[in-house]
């Protein structure tokens, strides 16, 4: 006997990123999921923002780790609430954890909360966190490859970062390539090149976030 | 990885429809798209896992990878993306409109014919 369902595999996840969406609609609140390997400078880049913007932007940073809250307590070095969420092993969050940590985080008193993803460039891109948008970045010296060997997850971003700009004369890097193969799969991707550490072209990261959030001078 | 979550999910939609009916299930048939893919062998190790000791020990699981359609911005060509080798068939350029990509779903299930 054969039984057809054609229901969603990951329906309970979805489910629950429809309930964060609405929140982040209800209470204006934009909502950014940062995805990345691990050490291509998310939590540098997310602080940094908040230092820069800190007249402008009120944000709220969910850390998703497998282990520790040094990434919290580098956010709240920086000025901003953050609430850490270990995954004891898990590879990515779930829309669930992100709907605890918005609680916890009062994030509709926030202008933006940016969740901080487990550092994989495979597994979150799956789960629907109820975000605004997805922000992938990848880093000069993870290689000029990702884009081509990671199709689905550039595939899916609003904003792709190319951080650690400052370190391309020093390193073989075909940037180039690297547009080429993100404008493929993802024709209408922003593609800002910066680094978090000298603060190379992180203007128009800013101009851009400022936009999107609705808190633009223009 | 996510297979092992996406295993979880599909035993756990199974043993509830195993309760309803009341018979064993076989096998089992789920769908993924070209973005949000799923590997065959991580897939099948991972159901097998998650199955075990449970009432769909034993049970097969087949995955269907949906081939997502592509138009060449060029040529207009329309035609089925290889993700892993994007240019067009027709003349070879790498702009596309996509159609949306297929979701995750757990399509059908087989259960033992009752007696």
């Amino acid at each position: 006997m054969k039984v057809s369902l054609n229901q969603k595999i990951l329906s309970r996840n979805e489910e629950c990123a429809q309930k964060n969406k609405a929140f982040f609609v209800e209470h204006g609140v934009l909502c950014l999921n940062f995805i990345s390997s691990p050490g291509s400078g998310k939590t540098t880049t997310i602080a940094r923002t908040i230092r820069d913007l800190k007249d402008k932007l009120k944000i709220g940073v969910i850390e998703g780790d497998i282990k520790t809250d040094t990434d919290a307590q580098k956010i709240r070095a920086a000025g901003a609430d953050a609430i850490q969420i270990e995954t004891r092993g898990a590879c990515h969050l779930s829309a669930e954890q992100v709907y605890n940590a918005i609680k916890a985080l009062d994030a509709e008193t926030k202008d933006v909360v940016i969740i901080e993803n487990v550092g994989n460039l495979v597994c979150p891109s799956a789960f629907d966190l109820g975000e605004n948008s997805r922000v992938v970045m990848l880093s000069v010296p993870e290689g000029d490859d990702k884009p081509v060997k990671y199709p689905g997850t550039f595939a899916g971003a609003e904003v792709v970062l190319i951080n650690k700009i400052d370190l391309m004369e020093h390193i073989e890097f075909n940037l180039e390539r690297v547009l080429a193969d993100i404008r493929v799969v993802n024709p209408n991707a922003k593609i800002f090149q910066v680094s978090a550490a000298t603060g190379e072209g992180l203007d128009q990261w800013y101009e851009w976030l400022l936009k999107r959030a609705g808190r633009s001078d223009d | 990885m996510h297979e092992t979550v996406v295993a979880e999910s599909i035993l756990k939609t199974i043993l509830e429809n195993a309760r309803q009916t009341g018979a064993k299930p076989v096998s089992a048939i789920i769908s993924c798209g070209q973005f949000n893919v799923l590997n065959d062998e991580v897939m099948s190790f991972a159901f097998e896992t998650a199955a075990a000791g449970t009432f769909c020990e034993g049970m097969t699981l087949t995955v269907k990878h949906i081939p997502m359609r592509a138009t060449c911005k060029q040529c207009k060509t329309t035609f089925e993306f290889d993700i892993y080798h994007p240019v067009c068939k027709q003349c070879e350029s790498g702009e596309f409109d996509f159609e949306p990509d297929a979701p995750l779903l757990l399509e059908e299930i087989e259960f033992e014919e009752n007696e």
